[in-house]
């Protein structure tokens, strides 16, 4: 079995996010960081491999990104990916959602994985589910929020968290799985494993080595186009109530609840 | 003119109430844009009779497809509406949240090569366009969306969508028979909405009731939860609780903690410092009891109550339980 | 039961803390050799002097292949606790250009401008005494602190840049990395031990446990800053403080404002307001005002900071809150009013000088940088210190391992003989004076600068920070209520430092919990991050329990000169400081 991951560098979560003046979008400087979902999809792709149910053959860290993102594919292969793929290319920049799942897709194409494995959100908020975009276009099922996996020969369970309650699905492969936070709890790498990382094979892909038409990504070809913050309105000021006669304190809650319909 | 069409999940014969408030503004953005609102249903059809699809004309949709399929699944949703937009030349998809919400919105977005965008709290119109707004950098600041080609999806957050009664007839209900696709039925329900009672998700409660520090002690956490009992809703508590082993790890809330957006959010004894804040500050009424006037809670609190939380607390359960009428 | 010294005071070094510091942080048996990496020279620490050590090291290497091959695989690898180098680096900074130039022949200071790292060159600057909040009396700089053509730099900006171009030239940079053993083998640092991740509260191992392992090195740079753990007991292990004066501490808490209009100056205050400079109160500080223009977004920016000597008496002394006050006064106020702060950060400073530091050299390992007291606290300078010292200290491991030697003792020749050996005695008795208080220490103190340290000579005795009697004084009366936008709260301020240690990790931080009221109070208001919490319903009079919230621990030191210890956390905790 081929199991690929989809990971992506992310603004670490302790930088102090603000608007880049230039563009009016979130300012991607500063550190990045192995998106924190991404680590559980390695862990989940991981414990397939040690689990010993399916023979895996190779695990493969896929990102698209610009030069900084080898270091999620240094950090994935550290944590066990056997290879990674760097799709990168300056055609791809402000690609959204579904330009992006695109050129993912014809990367995994070439891979022909037997799953596909992600983290169902990026830390920046920027995709959601883009393992549903990625599912789409390469044909193939693809569940999200994922909570537990187990593999048999050629199909999934899947048990996953949902609108009613938990849901257990069994899924053919080859599939597209985003699984969440709670699926499980991520190693730490052995130092070993951190400095070996920049050892092991890295491919680095242009969009026409994988295929992909520059019409259909880029700010060109995204079809959702982000345009620059503004503040948002300003919330009014609350009242305040100082206790003196709690029995009237509570009547003035009670009427202020009601007044709001949250009685 | 472009219609609206819009995803309705229902469950054991009701429908979700995100889908509800989805529908509402639906038919607000379609009118506001000179077009119709339309909901499509997806599931088993004895599950979806005539009366409950045509319901939705109560909250503006004027047309219903329902199309017979599986249940709980996106896939084939996203080849239902796929196929209905193609038909139908809709504009605009759009989503109350939720996971379904999500899933059929992005997996739409690729069958249809749309631009989509998630986590919107509010649309506007512009003409016969459609603009979605989304809060960005911790809801400092807000970032609009303007959509290219035949459609635009429109996924909201949860509860961003007020639900309204328009008062309208009964939708027309449309018999769609979708073509799945090969990969649509690679994924089976083996069991859908199974509870676990074990731990209640304090991020889906439309009422919480939090306790801070200032409930003095673990047993403190009794008041916080006869209140949310009354209320209808869940128990929360701050870092500092959860560390002192006063309330589980589960229910905490801040920044290393959940972050929750409920319709009411009741702080009793919490001070309101930043890594809190940071955890539930999208909540859409914040009421605060404190003893402390200064505490930074009062700054951002929509209704603050100065005063002993040991003396209030009891006497509000009383008063909200003789309100509900019980 | 209070343990005191006899005279009823109380003295927070009667109180240590449960720490056996040789059987924790030594390792004597090495890991067999397929489980220890072996690495050609370790540094641990990626701040100034380490990555300054990293940097020329490899540039020596590039031209000597033969060398670099005996150093094998991996021939200079970094161990840095933070999520990246520069991540806990904190520091005025108004840098002495030299070292850095001599580092990096090939930038320009435009160039460190570019990059983000150094924001102008001093034109103008000025010296305050301050007798109250609302004036100010000029007084012209003693030529220590004379800064013109110095440059206001981040050292957390300046760090990350340096990581890249180690990066670059070969470095292994192991971030995330807390160095939590010296290992000694037959009386030879070996290198370290890196620290276990994925242990829980009580420091049981949790699901994801990853034990840590022997990074074995031909030799070890100990680059930890203040406070270094490992360096604290390689001088314990080697006697390197021996015949030295205790080592001694200041607090520096710091924000950077974005600000309205550009500051045109660089201010320094010394003692005055707020501090109360009676010999009862013995508070000794100051603080610095830089001007920052941030060439990548235009931005004019402030650096502002309270230092104040760990030396002070009354237990409510709080260098965070003296910094709130201090932006109280009119002068500071003109700077900030409008502004926007957007980064805090504290860190302890070595304090004690020449006479203070210990030999920087053992078989197998140098000490350089902060972790060796290369800080002239009369001027103010310290950065440039490290750097040098960490390019001695590659020159000499260089040599040492081209001719095949052990020896390292040729560093502290080096250091000795530079001007930073020159520059630290020139200064060696500019702070036992104050001991005395600010009115009888003071114009000794001057004397000497006057004089560069000739008059008066000798050697004068320091006494270390946590002798000192603590009693509960009113400092803290004067402290401005926090607003929230110009003046704020200690937890929001750790919240700002991009603080992330996780819930359930171990407890890093070592005191007793149960101390004399004086003690905790001290320890309370001292904690820039508000880490320790005495409960509401302590009482009164009697000891106390102590709350130590550790994970808001921005890792300052400062704990370890008052009483307790600061010992090395997971890799990857703390603050993420940007600018600072």
């Amino acid at each position: 079995m081929k199991i690929c991951v989809l990971v992506k560098e992310v603004p670490d979560a302790a930088v102090q996010k603000r608007l880049d003046p230039a563009t009016g979008r979130m300012d991607r400087g500063g550190e990045k960081n192995l998106n924190p979902y991404d680590t559980h999809a390695i862990e989940a792709a991981m414990q397939i491999k040690e689990g010993g149910v399916v023979p895996v053959e190779e695990v493969v860290a896929v990102t698209m990104g610009p030069d900084s993102a080898v270091r999620a594919l240094h950090k994935a292969v550290s944590l066990g990916a056997d290879r990674s793929v760097h799709l990168t290319d300056a055609a791809l920049s402000g690609s959204d959602v579904n330009a992006t799942g695109y050129a993912l897709a014809k990367v995994l194409e070439r891979e022909q994985p037997d799953l596909v494995l992600l983290g169902q959100q990026s830390d920046d908020g920027e995709c959601y589910t883009i393992g549903a975009v990625v599912a789409d276009h390469l044909h193939m099922p693809s569940l999200t929020q994922v909570v537990k996996l187990d593999v048999e020969d050629g199909k999934l369970r899947c048990e996953r968290q949902a609108e009613y309650g938990y849901d257990t699905v069994a899924v053919e492969l080859p599939a597209v799985i985003s699984v969440g936070d709670a699926i499980n709890e991520p190693r730490y790498p052995s130092l070993k494993a951190i400095m070996g990382a920049k050892k092991k094979p890295l491919d680095t892909l242009s969009t026409s080595d994988a295929g992909i038409e520059s019409a259909r990504v880029g700010v060109e070809g995204s079809k959702a186009q982000w345009t620059a913050a503004k503040a948002p309105p300003a919330k009014q000021a609350g009242q305040i109530i100082e206790d003196e006669d709690t029995n009237e304190t509570v009547e003035k809650i009670v009427a202020w609840l009601d007044e709001r319909k949250l009685i | 003119m472009p219609s609206i069409l819009v995803y309705v999940l229902h469950y054991d014969g009701a429908f979700n109430k995100n889908s509800l408030g989805a529908v509402s503004e639906g038919a607000k953005l379609a009118s506001a844009i000179g077009g119709e609102c339309h909901a499509i249903v997806v599931g088993d059809k004895a599950g979806l009779s005539d009366e409950l699809c045509a319901s939705l004309g109560g909250y503006g949709a004027t047309k219903v497809f329902r199309a017979e399929g599986p249940e709980g699944l996106a896939q084939p949703v996203v080849d239902a509406m796929a196929q209905v937009i193609r038909a139908g030349g809709h504009g605009y998809a759009l989503f109350g949240g939720g996971l379904l919400g999500f899933e059929i919105g992005a997996g739409l977005a690729a069958r249809l090569d749309a631009g989509v965008a998630m986590e919107i709290t509010a649309v506007r119109a512009e003409g016969s366009k459609l603009i979605a707004e989304r809060p960005i950098l911790g809801d400092s600041a807000i970032s609009e969306i303007h959509y290219k080609g035949d459609l635009g999806i429109i996924i909201s957050r949860l509860n961003a969508f007020e639900i309204r009664e328009t008062g309208g007839g009964a939708a027309a209900v449309e018999d769609v028979a979708v073509e799945y696709s090969p990969w649509s039925t690679k994924a089976t329900m083996v069991q859908r909405g199974e509870q676990r009672g074990e731990q209640v998700n304090i991020e889906d409660a439309d009422v919480l009731v939090a306790g801070g520090r200032g409930l003095g002690k673990a047993e403190g956490f009794q008041l916080c939860e006869d209140l949310a009992g009354a209320l209808g809703g869940a128990v929360a508590a701050t870092r500092a609780v959860v560390d002192a082993g006063w309330y589980s790890y589960s229910a905490q809330i801040g920044q290393t903690g959940k972050s929750v957006a409920p319709k009411l959010y009741l702080a009793a004894g919490i001070s309101g410092a930043i890594q809190h804040k940071v955890g539930m500050q999208n909540s859409e009424n914040i009421v605060a009891i404190n003893k402390d006037a200064n505490a930074p809670i009062f700054e951002f609190s929509d209704l603050g109550i100065v005063g002993d939380l040991n003396k209030i607390l009891p006497k509000l359960t009383e008063a909200v339980k003789a309100k509900k009428g019980g | 039961m209070s343990a005191s010294n006899g005279s009823g005071a109380i003295v927070p070094a009667a109180y240590p803390p449960p720490v056996d510091s040789p059987a924790e942080f030594v390792k004597r048996e090495l890991d067999g050799e397929d489980d220890r990496i072996e690495v050609g020279v370790a540094i641990v620490g990626g701040g100034t002097a380490g990555l300054a050590c990293a940097n020329r090291l490899l540039q020596l290497l590039a031209d000597d292949p033969k060398t670099m091959e005996r150093l094998g695989e991996v021939p200079v690898a970094v161990i840095e606790k933070a999520k990246t180098c520069g991540g806990h680096n904190l520091s005025g900074a108004v840098m002495r250009p030299g070292p850095l130039q001599e580092l990096f022949p090939d930038m320009t200071r435009e160039q460190w401008r570019e990059q983000g790292f150094a924001f102008g060159e001093v034109k103008k600057e000025a010296i305050y005494l301050l007798p109250n909040g609302r004036t100010k009396i000029r007084i012209p700089p003693p030529p220590p602190q004379r800064n013109h053509g110095n440059e206001v730099i981040s050292v957390a900006a300046m760090c990350r840049y340096m990581q890249e171009r180690a990066e670059a030239a070969g470095a292994y940079i192991l971030t995330e990395t807390a160095a939590a053993k010296l290992l000694v083998e037959d009386g030879v640092v070996r290198g370290v031990r890196s620290g276990d991740k994925g242990r829980g509260k009580e420091g049981e191992p949790l699901a994801n446990f990853e034990p840590g392992a022997d990074v074995v090195a031909k030799a070890t740079v100990l680059a930890e800053g203040c406070w270094g753990s490992l360096t604290g007991a390689a001088i314990r292990e080697f006697e390197l403080d021996e015949g030295r004066e205790p080592m001694v501490w200041e607090l520096g808490v710091k924000e950077v404002w974005k600000v309205k209009k550009p500051l045109d100056r660089v201010i320094h205050t010394l003692a005055g307001w707020p501090l109360k400079i009676s010999a009862k109160y013995h508070q000794i500080g100051g603080s610095w005002i830089y001007p920052m223009k941030d060439e990548k977004t235009g931005d004019d920016l402030v650096s502002i900071g309270f230092v104040i000597d760990l030396e002070y008496a009354d237990a409510t002394t709080s260098a965070h809150d003296l910094l709130q006050k201090f932006k109280t006064h009119a002068m500071v106020r003109d700077i900030l009013e409008g502004g926007e702060r957007v980064a805090w950060g504290a860190k302890a400073i070595p304090a004690g000088g020449y006479w203070a530091m210990p030999k920087l050299s053992m078989p197998g390992a140098v000490i350089v940088g902060d972790g060796g007291g290369l800080v002239n606290l009369a001027a103010l300078k310290g950065v440039n210190y490290a750097i040098q010292s960490g390019i001695y200290a590659a020159e000499a491991i260089y040599a040492a391992i081209s001719r095949g030697e052990s020896s390292l003792a040729a560093y502290e020749d080096a250091v000795e003989e530079s001007f930073i050996g020159k520059d630290l005695y020139e200064v060696r008795n500019t702070r036992q004076p104050f001991s005395k208080g600010l009115i009888r220490g003071g114009p000794l103190v001057n004397l000497m600068i006057a004089t560069k340290g000739r008059f008066p000579g000798g050697r004068w005795a320091l006494h270390r920070n946590d002798v000192q009697p603590m009693f509960i004084g009113d400092t803290h009366k004067g402290y401005p209520k926090p607003d929230g936008s110009y003046t704020f709260d200690k937890l929001s301020s750790v919240f700002i430092t991009g603080n992330q240690t996780r819930d359930d990790a171990p407890n890093h931080i070592r005191v007793q919990k149960h101390v004399p009221r004086e003690v905790a109070e001290t320890w309370r208001w001292m904690c820039p991050a508000g880490v320790y919490e005495i409960p509401e319903d302590a009482p009164e009079e009697g000891p106390v329990d102590v709350v130590v919230n550790y994970t808001n621990c921005v890792q300052c030191g400062a704990i370890t000169a008052k009483g307790g210890r600061l010992t090395t956390p997971e890799g990857g905790d703390g603050p993420l400081y940007q600018i600072t």
